[in-house]
């Protein structure tokens, strides 16, 4: 073996303590008893103090969970699940009776969010970014929504922004009309689970005409050990609105493998606009041995259900031990569009099963995937996507790129695409690639001065750079800086 | 400047020979440039010259097993690639590589920063690379617009040889390996490269220049030549030994040191 690739080993195992956001908050918690069962079920409803038909809701999702079987079908190694052996309510202390204002939270938890790069406080907020325009945030720690910032900014252009406990009671004729209508509980049994057991999330509501004035995001945090997290979030973009959305996650260094079961569900109503972006961190287990890392189980899922109308996913997806994660459209008005950019990384022991869907079922709707995984060291990535022509969807038409690129030779990757039309009218394309990162070009570029990591991460983020253009600007950096850390080991 | 001491080298195979997975191709070079000066390699096919400017860059898969490479008396062999950028040594390649999605102006920002850090420089700002990035490409006569394109993807094979030149003005080093950067130029395109590369000549500045054919020294004039045969140095002489060898063929030359 070479210099070089000992070197680079002697480099991971510096590295081993890595993960930048793999710190613990040490903060008073209260939590509900662990397992999970009914009387769980009504503990957490009546945490929220939640209406009768919010926990009918979740009893009717729980007992039909009680009856699903796993899904299996993606091309995943997992330890069977002990849901008894999790918590599934964690709440820092202060907060564990609703929320109130930033100056009643604990100062260990500003701090946290401050560490990773997200201050809650506004005036903090707005003195560190005079140049741009700021973003509001919905933090959200363990169990429970901590801050939601600009709130009030938001509510002068109409917009409402705000936890998805808060929603269900200052807006249940919204929450009721559109939570599980695009993933019902029955869907899978992660997304059941959650329909019974979810805690927090963030809830959007852009009113007709409306293009709001500012992004949008939520910070989640898992910091309790055995704990899931089982947020979900809401946005309904009413007729002619706007909204970009972006979503980040992190989680401390754990050796227990922690269950996040998260639901998103997307409204875009009439010549709406609805752009969801996500930068997901999760701890990914540990580098050698895979110990660890959260379990990401997700659905994802919008519905262009007006006429003219476009939801836009991008995700750049480089941590958790497994992913299992399809943010999908459903392009039931006419002329509506739908889009799908991925970036999914893995490296060490991680393990990714993750794509799209596309089901066309309006008169000449659109849909483009782009999807670049990126694999490394031992571990699997898997692009599964599924392209669906309903017989009415006229003119419908799919643009599908999915383009691997392997680190060394002891990882996989693997393109599962599904596609299914029926309308003959319909025009579907696919292109897929396969490429190995050449030794020719890292050779060059620490040529011209760079290591072997930095070459990595400079090859990789030019690989990508199609879905990375499209995150939002105050995402795009970190998420170039993140496709580097991510990858540093790769090689060796 | 440069100095190479009875530099042996071997390089990684596929085809095992007799159990063997590596076969030496240098054996026993030496070479002297000193400070400002040009010197040129010739020599025939498999003579060792690419695994010189390999092994003198620190390309994986060449293993040195014997001799010293010293720049300004610091021990090249010791350093990793990077580092003997950071050090001062250019390699403009006879295939420059293609990167996909990496504009150039990302590529040379990267580049720059990588070697100032590494010499415990500041960074530069976004404008003052642009700055430079304007002045280097007017003074070689490169449209801007190549700044926007990826590393060498559709690049002619004359704008990939000029990119080189490109890269060697920005990163201002101090000794200079071109590996056969005539191939595959036309008389024009060979024009503008010797051109660019007779602007940075210096007399801080060593150059090497690999090549088959006497037609790039025409315009890039050397110091001294040296033949190149079999793994080792077999005669060096002014510019005039480049003319007999064009006039004599390799034969003749490798005969005599045999």
């Amino acid at each position: 073996m070479s210099e070089i690739q000992q070197e680079t080993i002697d480099q991971v195992e510096a590295l081993a303590g890595k993960y930048e956001a793999g710190f613990v908050t040490d903060i008073e918690t209260e939590k509900a008893p662990k397992g999970l069962s009914e009387d769980i079920v009504r503990f957490i409803s009546a945490k929220k103090n939640e209406p009768e038909w919010m926990l009918e809701k979740r009893l009717k999702a729980y007992r039909q969970w009680l009856e699903m079987p796993e899904p299996e079908w993606a091309k995943l190694d997992i330890e069977p699940i002990d849901y008894q052996d999790s918590y599934y309510y964690a709440a820092p202390k202060d907060l564990a009776d609703g929320p109130k204002t930033i100056d009643d939270v604990d100062p260990a938890l500003l701090e946290t969010y401050e560490k990773l790069g997200i201050p809650l406080r506004e005036q903090e907020i707005l003195a560190g970014v005079q140049e741009r325009t700021p973003v509001a945030v919905d933090a959200v720690f363990d169990s429970v929504s901590v801050a939601t910032t600009f709130k009030e900014k938001l509510r002068e252009a109409g917009v409402i922004f705000c936890s998805i406990s808060e929603a269900i009671q200052e807006h249940p004729e919204l929450v009721k009309k559109y939570m599980g209508s695009v993933v019902p509980p029955g869907d899978n049994k992660h997304a059941c689970l959650n329909s019974a057991v979810f805690t927090d999330g963030s809830f959007v509501y852009i009113p007709e005409g409306v293009r709001c004035p500012m992004e949008l995001s939520t910070y989640f945090r898992i910091n309790e050990l055995n704990t899931g997290q089982f947020e979900r979030t809401l946005i309904i973009a009413d007729k002619g609105s706007y909204v970009s959305y972006l979503e980040g996650c992190t989680a401390p260094m754990r050796d227990e493998n922690q269950l996040h079961a998260a639901i998103v569900e997307l409204i875009a109503l009439d010549d709406a606009e609805i752009k969801y972006s996500t930068v997901q961190n999760w701890y990914p287990g540990d580098f050698e041995t895979g110990k660890g890392g959260i379990y990401n189980f997700v659905t994802k899922r919008g519905i262009c259900e007006g006429r003219n109308s476009k939801i836009s996913w991008t995700q750049v997806e480089t941590g958790s031990a497994i992913t299992w994660k399809y943010p999908s459209c459903i392009l039931k008005g006419d002329n509506s569009q739908g889009e799908f950019y991925s970036v999914a990384i893995t490296n060490g022991r991680q393990q990714a099963d993750t794509g799209t869907k596309m089901i066309h079922i309006g008169k000449n709707t659109k849909s483009r995937i782009i999807s670049k995984g990126i694999s490394a060291g031992k571990s699997n990535n898997t692009y599964r996507g599924q392209v669906k022509i309903n017989a009415g969807a006229e003119g419908a038409r799919n643009f599908t790129v999915c383009d691997s690129l392997l680190i060394g030779d002891q990882c996989g990757a693997h393109t599962v695409p599904y596609i299914e039309s029926k309308n003959k009218s319909a025009s579907l394309e696919h292109e897929a690639t396969t490429s190995k990162i050449g030794e020719d070009q890292l050779f060059y570029c620490m040529q011209r001065g760079l290591s072997e990591e930095e070459a990595i991460a400079l090859i990789v983020n030019g690989f990508a750079r199609e879905v990375m253009q499209e995150l939002p600007m105050e995402f795009a950096v970190e998420a170039q800086k993140l496709v580097g850390i991510s990858l540093e080991g790769s090689v060796g | 400047m440069i100095t190479i001491k009875d530099l042996k080298a071997n390089v990684e195979t596929d085809d095992a020979k007799d159990g063997e997975t590596s076969i030496e191709i240098l054996k026993g070079l030496s070479l002297d440039i000193p400070e400002g000066e040009v010197h040129a390699i010739m020599g025939p096919n498999g003579s060792g010259k690419s695994t010189l400017s390999y092994v003198l860059a620190g390309r994986e898969d060449y293993e040195v097993t014997g001799g010293s490479v010293k720049l300004d008396g610091e021990d090249l062999l010791e350093l990793d690639p990077e580092e003997r950028a950071a050090a001062g040594l250019f390699l403009a390649f006879q295939y420059p590589v293609e990167i996909p999605g990496v504009n150039m102006s990302t590529f040379l920002k990267t580049s720059i920063n990588a070697i100032r850090k590494q010499r415990g420089e500041d960074e530069l700002d976004a404008l003052a690379l642009l700055k430079l990035m304007k002045a280097k490409c007017a003074e070689l006569g490169i449209k801007d617009d190549m700044m926007k394109r990826a590393v060498n993807v559709g690049f002619s094979g004359g704008e990939k040889k000029r990119n080189e030149v490109l890269q060697m003005a920005m990163l201002e080093p101090k000794f200079c390996v071109l590996d056969e950067t005539d191939s595959g130029l036309d008389i024009d395109a060979l024009k503008v490269v010797a051109d660019g590369v007779n602007a940075l000549r210096d007399p801080k500045r060593s150059f090497l220049i690999i090549t088959h054919y006497q037609r790039l020294l025409d315009y890039i004039k050397p110091d001294v030549v040296h033949i190149l045969a079999n793994g080792q140095i077999i005669k060096s002489g002014g510019p005039e030994l480049a003319l007999e060898l064009e006039k004599k063929g390799y034969a003749e030359f490798v005969g005599e040191a045999a």
